[in-house]
């Protein structure tokens, strides 16, 4: 699912929704904005949501997207959801290192592996 | 091998536009310096910090306000000056975010990582300034 407007690629596989970017840098901050509100759209349509997304293709990103993916992190777990992360560029899981975000993240090496981890 | 260093004096008064030609320039200049893809990429995210920073909340987006840039690079280091018109800040008073009790907070990261990738990391009082250096090398182990 995606539309001309949207940042991101959505699917949904075996009732995961698999998020995807468009972008190769996420550092515009109108595009992390409309990046946090299609997230957070897919979050809120479910009652319990599970969430896969992947940064394959992704090569830059900033403290304000770490904020979208916080505030996703904590919406998933108030409905009780589930959140993983894929596809991580080495570059970019080094900030996730710095950040200690990885210790908050469930982190797979690959959306593969991340979908045998839904529940 | 680039002889002359490259140094660029700017006034930045749009922050998207102004950004990208201060990153392409930058980039191009860390390049032709033979800096490693790890500092480009290191430098690249830390210049969006401290520019945004500096317009988001030093100047706290007020139109006509305007951010200084200064940069100078060569083979050696490159070391960036970045000024904007707010009344400054304490850095000492910026939350842990790594702290367990902060990790869920959404803000607060881009000093952090400022701080991480760069050599050194000054903060000019009253705290409208800030200068970073990346001293030209081998990789840092990951």
């Amino acid at each position: 699912m995606s539309n001309p407007t949207s940042v991101l690629n959505i699917s949904d596989e075996a009732g995961v929704k698999k998020i995807t970017f468009m972008q190769k840098s996420i550092i515009d901050e109108v595009v992390i904005h409309q990046i946090g509100k299609e997230i957070v759209a897919v979050i809120d349509g479910a009652a319990q949501p599970k969430v896969l997304i992947s940064f394959n293709g992704v090569d830059h990103l900033s403290s304000a997207a770490l904020g979208v993916l916080i505030t996703c992190h904590n919406r998933v777990r108030v409905k009780n959801g589930q959140l993983y992360l894929s596809d991580i560029s080495k570059p970019i899981f080094e900030i996730f290192k710095i950040t200690k975000l990885n210790k908050m993240f469930q982190i797979a090496d690959t959306s593969e592996s991340a979908m045998k981890n839904f529940k | 091998m680039r002889s002359e260093p490259y140094i660029q004096n700017k006034t930045l008064t749009e922050l998207r536009t102004d950004l990208q030609k201060v990153q392409e320039g930058v980039a191009l200049a860390l390049i032709q310096n033979g800096y490693t893809d790890f500092a480009q990429f290191a430098i690249r995210l830390c210049l969006e910090e401290s520019i945004v920073n500096a317009f988001r909340h030093g100047n706290r987006s007020e139109p006509g306000k305007v951010v200084q840039f200064h940069c100078k690079i060569d083979h050696e280091s490159a070391e960036f000056q970045i000024q904007d018109e707010g009344v400054g800040f304490d850095p000492a008073g910026v939350p842990d975010p790594t702290a367990e009790e902060n990790l869920e907070i959404p803000s607060g990261r881009g000093l952090m990582l400022m701080r991480a990738y760069m050599s050194e990391v000054e903060h000019v009082a009253p705290g409208n300034m800030i200068r970073m250096k990346y001293k030209n090398g081998p990789d840092p182990a990951q």
